[in-house]
């Protein structure tokens, strides 16, 4: 039995849930409502995030570019395709929503342009 | 000295300032314009590249800059009048301000209404009491983050957080993500400053820990920083004997809070109310001065960018009527108040208008969190609304619409949970 706990954040109630294997299935303790229960299985099996970081650009305002996830991907996943992004070096004009990297990962998810950044 | 005129001028072009003039436009002011002193619009949003804004106003999670290029975007494609790397120096009461640039040298703007729109800046380490020299790599969380996601430096490689205010804490996530070493973040207070949500998702997920009750007691290094001493307080804030430990770093990050910038304000006189560190408002959002405006984190730190762009929109409203000279403001105006009681802190509008009978936005915070607590707006005695709150927080802005009569007192109270 491993136990682990978390923070409930689906609401600001920020109850501490406590979850674990047993006899093949997941139960969670310390729910204040039923969203916890799906929260806390989430946590302990798949936890997903969105990601939002920066990559290099050259012939903007800025040196940097933010971009984000199109939807989350697996938190043991985060590091793998900051690598990804890392090694990325665009030149302005970007527009916002661009795709900067598809699929990233096999995540099935596209890391795209958070902002605009024009041509100087 | 260039001379110009406008009906509606907004100083600052963050979200605040940005939905301010799109709504003085939409209002029929026909010659707005907004000045910036940075090099694009969008404010403080530029650096946030976070997500989480905007899910009141757009119903999904966008980062701070994706947000901001909503408004930009909107504004682009009217004849919203816009000067860039443009600082004003001065406004004065009746409405003229001054402002600088390369191009224009010092210009004179005389504006029908004006709506001050400046944000806040954040406390700095002379604002806190810091024993120790005065290295270098001592910086607030904001200039950290203007520093990693706008210019591409890292501005240390371990780094010590005081303060956990949600800045802070975001820009714990932030620097793990660089590849920087964060030790920990230590708070002052027996509660943390910022959201819960931000605690699980840039601390937890990292395994930060957040040390509660705790202060950088010394500062070591005479040029660069080379550590910091903590120590943990006792409940009256003093240093428990024997508690202090040394930590190495060469960074020291300060997310201890965010004051309104208020320099321009003042400059012209307009009556500060102690609370919000904001200029006092009635519910157009007019300062004391007639005819000069305030919306966003320059009235009150509100947090939640969602606010600050109603707040912009109240104020664009404000300043249009006042222009068409529906609104009067100033010496000759009674108005009735705001009154928090109870667990609330503050309100923001702290005025109303006496006799107009009206719908209006107030935004407040309680002092301390609570659960099922319950909002009892009343009039001269007369309860005129409730509200349940399951669960309150001083990191949470309260935003509520309420009905008023104009004619008394609106005491606001938040009574404690049973
Ligand atoms: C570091 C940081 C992180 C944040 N994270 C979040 C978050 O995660 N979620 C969320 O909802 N909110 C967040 N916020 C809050 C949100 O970003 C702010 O509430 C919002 O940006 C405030 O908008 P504003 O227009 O009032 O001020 P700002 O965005 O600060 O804009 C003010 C503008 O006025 C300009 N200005 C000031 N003085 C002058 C002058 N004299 N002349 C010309 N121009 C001037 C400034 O350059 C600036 O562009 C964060 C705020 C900060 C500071
Ligand atoms: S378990 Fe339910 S009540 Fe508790 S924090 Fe989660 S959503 Fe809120």
């Amino acid at each position: 039995m491993n136990k682990k706990e978390f923070v409930c954040i689906a609401c600001p109630n920020s109850c501490k849930l406590t979850v674990w294997e047993e006899g093949g299935e997941i139960h969670v303790d310390g729910h204040g409502c039923k969203r916890g229960i799906d929260h806390g299985k989430n946590e302990y099996t798949n936890p997903m995030r969105m990601l939002t970081t920066t990559v290099a650009i050259e012939g903007g305002h800025h040196r940097r570019l933010s971009v984000s996830s199109t939807g989350e991907i697996p938190k043991n996943m985060i590091s793998q395709c900051l690598d990804v992004l890392y090694a990325v070096k665009l030149v302005a004009p970007v527009k916002r929503g661009d795709v900067i990297a598809a699929d990233i990962c096999g995540t099935g998810v596209d890391i795209v342009a958070s902002r605009t950044m024009k041509h100087v | 000295m260039k001379k110009m005129n406008f009906d509606i001028a907004v100083i600052g072009g963050g979200p605040a300032g940005l939905a301010a003039a799109i709504q003085a436009r939409k209002e029929g002011a026909e010659k707005v314009l907004v000045i910036e002193r940075d090099v694009e619009l969008g404010g403080i949003l530029q650096q946030c590249i976070h997500d989480g804004f905007g899910l009141h106003r757009f119903g999904k999670r966008m980062s701070g800059n994706e947000y901001a290029q909503e408004f930009i975007d909107e504004l682009e494609n009217t004849d919203i009048e816009v000067l860039l790397d443009t600082m004003v120096l001065e406004v004065t009461r009746d409405k003229v301000i001054y402002a600088c640039n390369n191009k224009d040298g010092m210009m004179e703007i005389a504006c029908k209404a004006v709506i001050l729109a400046m944000g806040c800046r954040e406390r700095t380490a002379s604002q806190i009491q810091l024993m120790g020299y005065r290295p270098a790599g001592v910086l607030t969380a904001g200039s950290v983050q203007r520093y990693i996601n706008m210019e591409g430096y890292l501005p240390g490689k371990k780094a010590v957080i005081l303060g956990s205010g949600d800045i802070g804490l975001i820009m714990a996530r932030r620097m793990t993500l660089e590849g920087m070493e964060v030790k920990g973040v230590y708070e002052v207070m027996p509660s943390p400053g910022g959201l819960t949500r931000n605690i699980v998702q840039c601390l937890d997920d990292y395994d930060i820990p957040l040390h509660l009750s705790t202060t950088v007691a010394k500062v070591h290094g005479k040029k660069r920083i080379e550590g910091v001493t903590v120590a943990k307080l006792d409940e009256n804030r003093q240093i428990i004997p024997g508690t202090e430990e040394y930590i190495e770093c060469d960074l020291l990050v300060l997310a201890v809070g965010l004051i309104p910038e208020n320099e321009l304000s003042v400059g012209c006189g307009i009556e500060l109310d102690e609370r919000t560190r904001g200029p006092v408002l009635d519910n157009h959002f007019m300062t004391s001065v007639p005819g000069i405006f305030a919306c966003g984190n320059v009235a009150v730190v509100f947090d939640l960018v969602d606010y600050v762009s109603q707040s912009g929109e109240i104020a664009a409203k404000g300043a249009v009527a006042y222009m068409n000279g529906k609104l009067t403001g100033g010496e000759g105006t009674e108005y009735v108040h705001t009154v928090p009681a109870g667990n609330v802190n503050f309100i923001v509008p702290q005025k109303i208008v006496k006799g107009e009978e009206c719908e209006v936005q107030l935004y407040m915070r309680v002092k301390h969190p609570d659960k099922k607590a319950v909002l009892e707006v009343s009039e001269d005695g007369q309860v005129t609304q409730t509200g349940r709150h399951p669960f309150v927080a001083p990191p949470e802005m309260i935003s509520c619409t309420v009905k008023a009569t104009g004619n008394a007192d609106v005491i606001v109270d938040m009574k404690e949970g049973k």
